[in-house]
């Protein structure tokens, strides 16, 4: 299949009685930016580590670029290229050095090696620090060298696992607009494992949430929010200030609250309310902001705020937290 | 004329292996247009790491300093070594190695002594510190085999320390052949590179056993110590051990003959688990040929025998059970790492 990429096949992994990746199936076609998310912990390492051909599952099949990499890890690590967590150099070679030696190790000569590094250091903007040892690059430098490094070898796929932890936000930008724009000029698939939700949101084609070594759903930010919202696309949060109850006095604010919370549900289109510090969630099927404040201003409240939102990464991500929780 | 070629031979190999100097040459700029083998480019760099290192640089002079003052107490003493009727007489050269006056030890007991260390010094960080760099899973991730990693490893040290102990060994044959003015024969030749040679493989030993802890071990200091623990039980506490339950064994002065020579076995078995005995026991065959067995021998056996020199073949077939021994070890050590290493799973730090 020339459209997919990255197949993966009721994938397990087990260390003992911990199951790291539990029965995990996913495609990846070619040239998407797929992102990875999901919580410290919830497998991600481990499911690259075995695309790569560094880890054997326990069960299930997995191939990457038409290859089993548990198989041919050469063939695999031919064709992908993989920045680790914490991608480590040579700290007594220069930026320059470290990128020939892995240029060497994937087949060029030392003069091809050279004319490839110079060129992709001047890509990811270091070639003012090339002759830096890498000892002294600073935390996103190495980075962006890790990602040169990557790319070296001229990748089908590039994983990146973790890519921008330990990044001061600038540097974070400047590192996933570099991706894409790699990525997109090159052709490249790109695997990118995360917990930043936003990064992932803003860089990714398509998303699969992992939590607790399962995939929990796939797709792309929109239809995981179908998927998941199906029923109430709309968020509504509506701040409401109440008086406060004095001493000897009874609790209306209390029978207050529930009336209006009574009083919204009536309203048609409101399927859920939560409450969460003194602000009103209300999931709705439609787009009834304007009943909303109406009903609650009806009842002698006063609204502080009003805010419509679409659902985001956050939601979806807490969402699903939520789901994963109540599983164990 | 031709050691002194040798010798520059080795030298320049040295050089060439250096990164640094490789772009000023001619043949490397040829070289550098060329596809290498993965695994002759991880060799390549670990032995240039280790000629820019410090620590290899350390432990040349260490060695290359002690080796050539014991040169200068055995060329002093040459003299006093040559007696009338030695059956040694005709190996005058490899006394080199062997004489001392006392005050300092010889060629062969430094070698034995420092070795190891030399071993250990170059192979306990070997996979514990690319992992703690963070570097093992980034250069595991190029399309290379795993074992290409610790092969290279051993490979690159073992070439490194090769050529080192070569050319300390020339330079010392070269040294005696200067200021005695005798040039060895063609044996004392092949005995002289035989024990480079015996040397090389012990220093062997030790590498592989200090990469061994370092794949076992994830900090290079536990593992430099563990190597290093080993080392001194083997060469202060273990003979130390080993006279102990000699002495408890000890036959008394009328016990039997058969009974002497079994307790006698038994602590020469006992001794041969050292790596250093095995060593020594090989050395001092080779570099001395009277040397005719390394067990008790009764009056039976040498009555009649007349003091002379054994020739090579002789020699190394009295050596052989050393020298196997000593291969068994380097292979068993070098077996549990690549098993252990090709086992373990590599996580990022």
């Amino acid at each position: 299949m020339a459209g997919n990429i990255i197949e993966l096949t009721g994938l397990t992994r087990k260390y003992g009685q911990f199951t790291a990746v539990d029965n995990l199936t996913l495609t990846v076609s070619r040239g998407e930016i797929f992102g990875l998310l999901g919580p410290n912990g919830a497998g991600k390492s481990t499911t690259i580590l075995m695309m790569l051909g560094l880890t054997e599952p326990d069960a299930g099949t997995a191939r990457v670029c038409g290859i089993d990499p548990s198989a041919d890890p050469v063939g695999v690590k031919k064709r992908v290229g993989y920045l680790p967590e914490e991608v480590g150099f040579y700290d007594d070679m220069s930026g320059l050095d470290n990128l020939i030696y892995t240029a060497c190790l994937n087949g060029l000569s030392v003069i091809d090696a050279e004319a490839r590094a110079e060129k992709l250091l001047e890509r990811v903007g270091l070639a003012n620090e090339k002759h830096k040892k890498t000892g002294k690059y600073s935390r996103g430098m190495r980075q962006r060298l890790g990602l040169a490094d990557v790319l070296i070898k001229d990748p089908e796929v590039i994983i990146l696992d973790e890519p921008t932890l330990g990044i001061d936000p600038a540097g974070v930008r400047e590192f996933l607009d570099l991706i894409v724009e790699l990525s997109r000029e090159q052709k490249i698939t790109v695997l990118f494992s995360s917990h930043h939700l936003h990064q992932v949101q803003q860089v990714c084609d398509r998303v699969g949430l992992f939590v607790g070594g399962r995939l929990l759903a796939v797709g792309d930010i929109q239809s995981l929010a179908s998927q998941l919202f199906g029923k109430s696309p709309y968020a509504i949060e509506a701040g409401i200030d109440l008086p406060v109850r004095k001493p000897g006095e009874v609790d209306t604010a209390g029978q207050k609250r529930n009336e209006i919370r009574d009083a919204l549900l009536g309203i048609e289109g409101v399927n859920e309310i939560r409450e969460e510090n003194g602000i009103l969630h209300l999931a709705c099927s439609k787009d009834i902001t304007g009943e909303i404040a109406a009903v609650i201003i009806g009842s002698g409240a006063r609204l502080t705020s009003l805010n419509k939102r679409e659902y985001g990464l956050d939601d979806i991500y807490y969402r699903y937290f939520e789901g994963g929780d109540k599983h164990e | 004329m031709v050691l002194m070629t040798s010798i520059t031979v080795i030298l320049k190999e040295g050089i060439n292996m250096n990164r640094s100097i490789m772009t000023l040459t001619g043949y490397f700029d040829r070289q550098r247009d060329r596809v290498r083998h993965p695994f002759r480019v991880i060799m390549e760099k670990e032995m240039a790491d280790h000629l820019t290192g410090w620590r290899f640089l350390i432990l040349t002079a260490l060695i290359a300093l002690t080796c050539l003052g014991s040169l200068y107490t055995a060329l002093a003493n040459m003299s006093q070594a040559v007696k009338p009727n030695d059956p040694e007489g005709a190996f005058f050269f490899l006394k080199i190695f062997t004489i001392t006056d006392g005050t300092m030890p010889s060629f062969v007991v430094f070698i034995s002594f420092l070795g190891p260390l030399l071993g250990i010094g170059l192979g306990f960080d070997a996979i514990n510190s690319e992992h703690n760099r963070g570097t093992l899973s980034r250069i595991l991730s190029q399309p290379i085999h795993r074992d290409y990693i610790i092969n290279a490893k051993f490979a690159g040290a073992l070439t490194v320390i090769s050529a080192m102990l070569l050319a300390l060994g020339l330079i010392v044959m070269g040294a005696g052949l200067v200021a005695l003015g005798i040039p060895p024969t063609a044996e004392e030749f092949v005995r002289m590179v035989l024990f480079i040679l015996l040397s090389i493989l012990y220093v062997a030993f030790w590498l592989n056993l200090s990469i061994l802890f370092s794949v076992l071990f994830r900090q290079p200091a536990t593992a430099a110590l563990s190597a290093i623990a080993v080392w001194l039980f083997f060469t202060v506490f273990y003979p130390l051990i080993v006279n102990l339950i000699i002495k408890s064994l000890e036959p008394s002065a009328v016990a039997p003959p058969s009974h002497l020579i079994a307790v006698e076995q038994l602590r020469l078995t006992l001794m041969r688990i050292m790596p250093n005995q095995l060593y020594s026991e090989a050395t001092t065959t080779l570099l001395m040929p009277s040397v005719r067995s390394l067990g008790p021998l009764t009056m039976e056996q040498m009555i009649g025998a007349i003091p002379g020199p054994l020739p090579l073949g002789q020699s190394l077939l009295l050596v052989w059970p050393q020298v196997t021994g000593l291969v068994a070890g380097t292979i068993t050590s070098f077996v549990i790492s690549y098993l252990l290493f090709m086992r373990r799973e590599i996580r990022p730090r």
